[in-house]
């Protein structure tokens, strides 16, 4: 790795540190204030501001030193897609905490971007040469303005769920309550996946084994983690390793099954230990620092994230898509399943606009949307490109 | 048709539900609203009003917020099946019957029931190209219903509104006129420096502000429209060319559904990363990865027949450009476009063979034989020759002893051969393959020992012509430019006027951004004095209100 190579991976981590930091003086920033706009919630939540842009900018600092280093926009694989995205993330809740001047949103959307930017550092992260494919200057115009746009509408998300804290009766068994700690305890399994997968790189686990693909060939195949699942007729190569538990059919990929499995292990544990600490659900621990948002605001907050992500999104995913799709591939739309997941977010939000306009959808509804809104975004960045093979697997 | 006339004299057509002049409730329902309901200005809309005939009972249907979002809900769902498992466009099989034992090969019994229900075809079925059909028509029939109303009324609003309007708007206050006559004036140099357009009568303001973001989402579907226009004229014929064509270095084929353009590949170029020359910093991945790609292309030379050739006359082509076809680079000319988008490398195109005495190793010379065009006979000059008694190109084995090709293609060349030299001048008969001779008359003196083989590459390139591209592109552009309208622009409006009591009353709209509109008037409240108000929808900060008056 050259050295700029390296200064870059060195302030990736140094904004990774800031966001840390920062969420918990926006924590110290709502927790303990009585009114919105007491001197102490100002000066911590100041604090809490100022080193997140600080993070911000080294943040940048990376993109653009690994920008140079590589000689071309750093979004050509899924670790430099997800790590942009969880900057813009930052970028975007900069934004609209100066246009609301809200501490608490940075207390739900900074420790956001910073799973995702874990998540993305479970990825390969060397820097790779471009493929002819993505040899072309509308890879940077197209996918940092897709990124940028749904980065905006993720500020939706985050705003729905300080939302739905606030105002879903955790003391009650309901739809609400369930759906909500499953949200918590999805962003915990992304967490199970960084734990699970640190473990055993830190372990150098290694088990190839030799199997039979979905074509009826013999393929080889690398495993970094023990191998729960083995692939379709496999044949273990490295001695010493763990006997699979069970063999799957050919167009399972018992490798990403088995990554998928170990998170959810691991993630459910640490599920288990949070619950025995704190005694109650997730949401219920954040529930008090929710009350102190103005539920008419966050709902407001929602919405502008949405109007203003979604030019941006429709021009970036799906324009700007199209005119380079028909540049590289001869047809600006091919129902490739990352184009159609595209075009399913776009018609989600839209759906969202209408119902929002038209039928009065505000508040724990809209809140709901902005969610599920979120979590189709993030189905089309993981697994379009992990479950669904297609045009864009890069990674 | 009945028209309501309101009691300030307006005359309101059937069907509305605010005056449009002075905003009076007209109907009981609205009169019993806390909050009236501002969505299209309370418009006639015909939707609203007809429901007589079919065609209003169609035109009711499509006009419906509930069916459009319903139809989009639908189709999102549908388009999110379609991912399941690859569509048949990226199935490495042709033919219907390939294509099914594919599905289920691979899939199983699942993917023969994704199969026979359409679904590997699911966007190209009659089914969910009627439901974008009627989602076009959705957005056409809902945007007439009410951006026609909706301008009238805008264009007709009143400066002074009745009280009953006013004070059901979402931000209302009440309140003695501290400045007098000064707050009018101040208002509206205020309201003006904010950039509104301020009308003013006797004892009343308007000011209003970015009434155009009204018009987006009207001018974003109209987007929408023209786009969907563009992709069904493709169905037209001459509107929309797509063909393949392979080419093999040094061929000169005509190119499909071209006026007589001729297209020559010189070279097919595949290149790969180099540690040494990509850097420093590529070397990790290339050593993780393996091989990367870094070029595909495709060196051509572009001919046109001239207008006076023969059809089928290929021997005076005119050349018109040379150009390296690259992935993301097509070969452009007369609005079709030439994409590099597969290839085939070394194909074999010649074998080498040297005729030579099997006892002595003498050689009699070399032959080489064109694998596309052989030659019946090979003459090596010095009596000897070598004659072509049957040619296989793909060669797959015996049957009765009958050797057997699978296919024209030369993927394993085989020859019965004659072989006739001055010592053997009856002639020897051989059969030759790579790496393989039978002798089915016997011992031979001399043999047809292979050499070497020539290969050459294929390039596989797709030649796209879409007229409709411009008015996809105009679709685009105006729903961009609809869409950024209403979403980055909105329209404010703060009303201001002295009640019959002599007192004033404030009431602010906003189609979205109530933050800002709250500023505007908290701006204009503080210089001119006006009367303080209350969100009426947000009661939590009317609550901390109180509560803060409490402790304070």
């Amino acid at each position: 790795m050259t050295q700029l190579a390296s200064i870059s991976s060195n302030l990736l981590f140094v904004s990774f540190v800031c966001y840390l930091v920062a969420t918990l003086f926006f924590g110290g920033a709502v927790k303990g204030t009585k009114t919105e706009s007491s001197t102490s919630e100002k000066r911590w939540g100041r604090i809490g501001i100022i080193i997140t842009i600080v993070g911000f900018i080294t943040n940048l600092g990376y993109f653009v030193t690994r920008w140079i280093a590589a000689g071309h926009a750093p979004v050509s694989n899924l670790f430099e897609f997800t790590t942009a995205f969880g900057m813009m993330v930052v970028g975007s809740f900069i934004l609209i905490y100066f246009l609301y001047k809200t501490p608490l949103l940075g207390l739900f959307a900074l420790p956001i971007a910073i799973v995702i930017i874990g998540f993305a550092s479970m990825f390969p992260t060397d820097i790779n040469p471009l493929i002819p494919a993505l040899k072309s200057y509308w890879l940077t115009v197209h996918v940092i303005t897709a990124a940028l746009g749904e980065s905006i509408l993720a500020m939706s998300a985050v705003a729905g769920l300080i939302y739905l804290t606030k105002n879903i009766d955790l003391t009650k068994k309901s739809k609400q309550r369930f759906w909500l700690e499953a949200v918590m305890f999805t962003l915990v399994v992304v967490i199970g996946f960084v734990a699970s997968t640190t473990t055993f790189k830190v372990m150098d686990y290694e088990a190839s084994f030799n199997y039979v693909d979905k074509e009826e060939q013999t393929a080889e195949i690398t495993y970094n983690v023990p191998p729960l699942f083995g692939m379709n007729e496999y044949e273990a190569l490295t001695p010493g390793t763990m006997t699979p538990l069970a063999e799957t059919p050919p167009i399972v990929n018992a490798k990403k099954l088995t990554t998928v499995a170990w998170s959810f292990i691991f993630g459910s544990v640490l599920y288990g230990l949070i619950r025995l600490i704190i005694r109650k659900p997730i949401a219920a621990v954040l529930q008090p620092l929710a009350k102190k948002a103005n539920s008419q605001l966050m709902d407001e907050i929602g919405y502008r994230a949405v109007l203003i992500g979604f030019p941006v999104f429709t021009l970036g995913a799906l324009i700007f898509a199209m005119i380079w799709a028909h540049e590289a591939w001869s047809r600006f739309w091919g129902w490739d399943p990352k184009e159609v997941w595209a075009l399913i977010t776009w018609l989600f939000y839209a759906a969202f606009l209408h119902l929002r306009l038209s039928k009065g959808w505000q508040g724990e509804k809209s809140a709901w949307l902005a969610v599920i809104g979120f979590i189709i975004i993030m189905f089309n960045l993981i697994a379009v490109n992990l479950i669904l093979a297609g045009l864009h697997s890069y990674a | 048709m009945n028209n309501i006339i309101c009691v300030c004299g307006h005359e309101n057509p059937e069907g509305t539900v605010l005056c449009g002049s002075c905003g009076r409730p007209l109907t009981e329902e609205a009169e019993n609203q806390k909050l009236v309901d501002m969505r299209y200005e309370g418009t006639a809309r015909r939707s609203q009003t007809f429901n007589k005939s079919i065609v209003d009972k169609i035109w009711n249907f499509f006009s419906s917020v509930k069916i459009g979002v319903s139809l989009i809900i639908i189709i999102l769902v549908a388009a999110a099946i379609g991912t399941i498992l690859p569509q048949v466009l990226y199935v490495p099989a042709t033919g219907a019957e390939d294509i099914a034992a594919y599905y289920e090969r691979v899939y199983g019994t699942f993917g023969k029931l994704y199969y026979e229900l359409g679904l590997s075809d699911l966007y190209g079925s009659w089914w969910f190209q009627t439901l974008i059909g009627m989602l076009g028509i959705s957005l056409i029939v809902a945007s007439l219903d009410r951006v026609i109303p909706l301008y009238k009324s805008l264009k007709k609003q009143r400066t002074r509104r009745h009280e009953s309007f006013m004070k059901r708007q979402r931000i209302f206050g009440l309140g003695e006129n501290q400045l007098g006559e000064d707050t009018w004036t101040k208002s509206e140099e205020k309201l003006k420096e904010l950039h509104y357009h301020v009308k003013r009568e006797d004892g009343a303001i308007l000011g209003e502000k970015g009434r155009f973001s009204r018009w987006g989402p009207y001018i974003n579907h109209l987007g929408l429209i023209i786009f969907l226009f563009g992709v069904m004229l493709r169905a037209l014929p001459g509107f929309y060319v797509d063909e393949t064509m392979w080419i093999r270095e040094g061929e000169t084929r005509a190119i499909p559904e071209t006026p007589g353009y001729y297209l020559k590949s010189e070279e097919f170029i595949l290149e790969t990363y180099d540690k040494e020359q990509a850097g420093e910093v590529f070397e990790e991945a290339i050593d993780r990865v393996g091989t990367i790609a870094s070029n595909y292309q495709t060196d051509v030379v572009l001919y046109k027949k001239p207008e006076d050739a023969l059809p089928g006359q290929t021997d005076k082509l005119e050349e018109v450009k040379k150009d390296s076809i690259q992935v993301n680079h097509p070969l452009k000319f007369e609005g079709f476009s030439v994409f590099q988008m597969d290839f085939r490398l070394d194909e074999l195109r010649a074998m080498h063979f040297n005729l030579s005495n099997k006892a002595s190793g003498e050689s009699l010379g070399e032959i080489s034989i064109d694998l596309v065009d052989p030659e019946k006979s090979y003459d090596l000059g010095n009596g000897s020759k070598v004659e072509l008694l049957g040619y296989y190109p793909d060669f797959s084995g015996f049957e009765n002893g009958e050797p057997q090709t699978k296919s024209p293609v030369p993927n394993n060349p085989a020859f019965l051969v004659k072989m006739t030299t001055p010592e053997t001048p009856d002639g020897e008969t051989s059969f030759v393959a790579i790496k393989q001779t039978v002798e089915p008359l016997g011992d031979n003196a001399y043999k047809l020992e292979f050499q070497n083989v020539e290969t050459r590459d294929i390039s596989g390139l797709t030649v796209r012509k879409d007229k409709t591209l411009w008015i996809l592109a105009l679709g685009g552009l105006i729903f961009m430019i609809g869409v950024a309208q209403g979403s980055y622009w909105n329209h404010r409006r703060i009303w201001i006027h002295e009640t019959k009591e002599g007192r004033l009353a404030v009431a602010a709209h906003t189609n979205k951004n109530w933050l800002s509109v709250k500023k505007d008037l908290d701006a204009v409240t503080e210089v001119a004095g006006l009367p303080p108000y209350t969100d009426q929808h947000d009661l939590e900060a009317s609550e901390e209100k109180k509560d803060g008056e409490k402790s304070s």
